[in-house]
């Protein structure tokens, strides 16, 4: 087998000639459909993720005669485009961009949407829609996207005249980027793609009734400083602010300046070495132990780019209230939405947290960072050792995970569905380099996994891209198989199979005295489906080969899926019972 | 003031003119199962600026993170919101009334001069009282003219200026700056 067309992707460049076309700033006489193609390449947009249909037709016909330009990837289903384009956004911090029909099409981009939204994805999707003297008709695949969208969306916009198509689609990739990032849908209509207008772009630099990144307070970054200098007992959350700031480093020195413990949300996953000594772990219903317990006994809570979701808060009433609280924001109705802060450090975190660092002094809590190591060793003992040294005969999901680690280097893009194998990989993925987690944190999509792992691959060229799925959850999108046939993708496919939807008959054995309602899954032979799809491929339901297929799995140059047979009915620890506080977390 | 008790709230949102806005800033609302008392839009002092006036009844808390979202919406220059104490109020009502009566019931007109309601219009079958000020003004005269009656009625919603001052000119002048 060889990579093609995959090479093919890895080799393409931004496109010369036309980034001249936009410095010439003549305009030049094309139809719209055309113009969309020009708009997306002006973006840097040269791979995007779709499935053509007759309302988008024209814009597909322009898609083939610029195919040398701008590589569109045909996915088999327009949530498998829109997760992909996810994946490839949150892999290479771009704006993905997928295609749909009207109607049908433009409805599969829902989920996805949705997805992004509460993630802070950046996307642009561009839908066909109807003929404008059609619309309101009940034409033929008319669906009233711009209504079913705007909930899920940042922004969108119904285009009816080709003359619009440069402005707006300069405008949806700004406001997709800038600030808080999200989810742009623009609909275009037919004949806005067939009539013909005159051509020039201007990026968009700013849109007045929107500003994406608030002003600081300099008082507030005063009160900031004042407050940590005191603390006896700081502790840092982050979250995929950071990650979406670029401010890796900035949080690096700040820790490391200040000695303040700091733990991740899912989302924060990766934007500070797993291994660095000031990183405490996972906060959250399933994250670490001290990182939870400790959150009601620290004296200062240093929030960075992260929401306080509830899966990371647990019961509101009591979290943190001993604390005082200071929020690193980039969106003002995040402050004080669910935790009223003392402080609020509006504005990116990158800035932010270089203009505090002057402000703080030098300090190390030895102490209080042995707290946290002492509630590890805990964790240890009740979890993590039966994880990943299992003295049973049933493989884990951990231990998968840790081969994984080992095999990989701790190099690897680590994408993983929803359900128990997503937060054992969470919690045991070692990292080394930021975006290397991608997960649905917000949502928690099932499905989203395959299809998010062919567009990291395509992102991130030169990375290893391992998807770490569930037997439910591939099920959910397990047609993109063909896509990764098609495009040849490379990437690394393990399915942890519990013949269970796991997180569910979880919760069923522990909340609802086992009654295993509708989540116990008679489940295909996975191999030959992914054989099927030329795909190699590997069964595994015992120790003594763990180490070597996933050894294989990662020195194959091809796609590879590796099915592993998990013990069925373990479950995932510690655990914050829905509505139980931070404290109340159990190891059991 | 507790900000955990419902009262009433006059949200105004400043924003650009723009297809589908109202439907995102409805949906803030039904996202949050909060019903609008009453909503109007309008132009507002500043040229090709819309002005929603939409009013709730619902805690302070959750008027504040209802104004957080609108305000964040692209198209939407500013939000603010207001207690009645904190604004000047009105809403209008047309009563439409059959004619005979004017002649019939002497309260009517009693009604009419006592409400200080207007009348638009008066034709062989029907006329037409305009009525503006308060909610609870327009309640007590439509309560009184009930029963002789009405043939149609209509409220509009509510429109408030406030005591303080909106400063949404320097705020666009700020924003064309950033
Ligand atoms: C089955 C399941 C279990 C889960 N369990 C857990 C769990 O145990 N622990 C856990 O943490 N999560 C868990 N989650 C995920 C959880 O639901 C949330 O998605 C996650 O906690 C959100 O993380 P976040 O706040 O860091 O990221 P986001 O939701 O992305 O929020 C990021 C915040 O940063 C802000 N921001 C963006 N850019 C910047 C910038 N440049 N500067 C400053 N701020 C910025 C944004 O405005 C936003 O408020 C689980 C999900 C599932 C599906
Ligand atoms: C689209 C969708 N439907 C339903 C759910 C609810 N849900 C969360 S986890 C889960 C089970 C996942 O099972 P599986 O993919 O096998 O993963 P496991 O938990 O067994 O690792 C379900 C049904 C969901 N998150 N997403
Ligand atoms: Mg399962």
């Amino acid at each position: 087998m060889k990579f093609d067309e995959f090479n093919h992707l890895a080799g393409m460049e931004p496109v010369k000639e036309l980034q001249k076309k936009s410095e010439s700033k003549k305009a030049i006489r094309i139809s719209g459909a055309e113009a969309i193609i020009h708009c997306l390449l002006e973006e840097g947009a040269n791979l995007i993720y779709g499935y053509p249909g007759g309302a988008i037709m024209p814009v597909y016909d322009e898609l083939y005669k610029f195919q040398d330009q701008l590589h569109h990837v045909l996915t088999r289903h327009e949530q498998g485009a829109i997760h992909a384009a996810q994946g490839y956004a949150r892999v290479s911090g771009k704006v993905g961009v997928a295609m749909a029909t009207s109607g049908p099409g433009a409805t599969n981009l829902v989920t996805g949407l949705a997805d992004a939204q509460i993630d802070s994805t950046p996307l642009v999707c561009i839908t066909g829609q109807v003929p404008r003297h059609l619309l309101g008709s009940d034409a033929f695949q008319e669906t009233d996207i711009i209504g079913i969208s705007t909930p899920v969306t940042k922004w969108n916009y119904q285009v009816t005249k080709a003359s619009e198509i440069p402005e707006i689609i300069a405008k949806a990739f700004y406001i997709a980027r800038s600030g808080r990032p999200g989810p742009v849908l623009v609909d275009i209509t037919k004949n806005a793609q067939f009539d013909s207008l005159d051509f020039t772009y201007t990026p968009c630099k700013g849109v007045r009734s929107y500003i994406p990144v608030p002003k600081a307070d300099p008082k507030a970054l005063q009160q900031a400083a004042d407050l940590i200098n005191q603390a006896k007992k700081p502790y840092i959350v982050f979250g995929q602010g950071v990650i979406l700031g670029e401010a890796e480093a900035e949080l690096k020195a700040f820790v490391e300046k200040t000695g303040i413990p700091a733990a991740w949300t899912i989302l924060g996953l990766s934007a500070m070495d797993s291994d660095h000594p000031l990183n405490v772990g996972m906060v959250g219903m399933h994250g670490n132990y001290g990182p939870n317990v400790l959150t009601n006994e620290c004296d200062l809570l240093l929030a960075i780019g992260m929401r306080f979701d509830d899966r990371v808060t647990g019961n509101l009433d009591t979290y943190a209230k001993q604390a005082k609280i200071i929020h690193m924001e980039i969106d003002p109705a995040e402050v004080d939405k669910n935790v009223k802060v003392d402080v609020a450090l509006l504005g990116d975190a990158r800035e932010t947290l270089s203009r505090l660092l002057p402000l703080c002094e030098e300090n190390s809590h030895e102490s209080w960072l042995a707290e946290f190591r002492a509630k590890d060793r805990e964790e240890y003992e009740a979890v993590i050792k039966n994880d990943l040294h299992p003295t049973k005969e049933g493989l884990t999901m951990g231990e998968v995970i840790a081969q994984i680690n080992e095999a990989s280097g701790h190099k690897a893009v680590i994408v993983t569905d929803v359900g128990q194998h997503q937060m054992v990989a969470c919690r045991y993925s070692k990292f080394r380099q930021s975006k290397s987690s991608i997960t649905s944190g917000g949502l928690g999509t099932m499905g989203f996994a395959l299809p998010a792992a062919i567009g990291a691959k395509m992102g991130a060229m030169d990375r290893e891209v391992v998807a770490v799925i569930g037997d439910g959850g591939y099920q959910m999108t397990i047609q993109e198989l063909g896509t990764i046939f098609q495009t040849k993708a490379p990437v690394k496919i393990v399915v942890l199979n519990n013949d269970f939807l796991g997180m569910v008959r979880q919760w069923q054995e522990l909340f609802f005295d086992k009654r295993y309602a509708s989540t116990i899954m008679t489940n295909p032979d996975f191999v030959k489906i992914a054989e099927g799809y030329h795909i190699r491929a590997r069964r595994v339901d015992n120790r003594a080969e763990l180490a070597g297929a996933v050894a294989e799995m990662m020195a194959s140059e091809e796609a590879y899926f590796l099915e592993v047979k998990v013990e069925k009915e373990d479950n995932v620890f510690p655990m914050i019972p829905s509505g139980a506080s931070v404290s109340d977390i159990r190891l059991k | 003031m507790h900000t955990m008790e419902n009262q009433w709230f006059t949200i105004s949102v400043y924003s650009e003119n723009h297809v589908g806005l109202l439907n995102r800033i409805s949906g803030i609302f039904l996202k949050r199962h909060i019903n609008i008392e009453s909503l109007n839009v309008s132009k507002s002092e500043i040229e090709g600026i819309s002005k929603f006036t939409i009013v709730v009844n619902t805690t302070e808390n959750w008027t504040r993170h209802i104004v957080a979202q609108i305000e964040k919406q692209i198209e939407v220059i500013k939000a603010f919101y207001h207690t009645d104490e904190e604004t000047i109020y009105q809403e209008s009502a047309l009563f439409k009334i059959a004619s005979h009566l004017l002649f019939d019931e002497r309260q009517i007109q009693n009604i009419i001069k006592e409400s200080h309601a207007q009348i638009v219009t008066v034709s062989r079958d029907f006329f037409v009282l305009a009525k503006t000020g308060r909610r609870s003004e327009i309640d007590e005269m439509h309560d009184q003219l009930e029963p002789f009656g009405i043939m149609q009625f209509v409220r509009s919603g509510r429109i408030a200026v406030t005591k303080a001052e909106m400063p949404i000119t320097a705020l666009l002048a700020e924003f064309q700056q950033a």
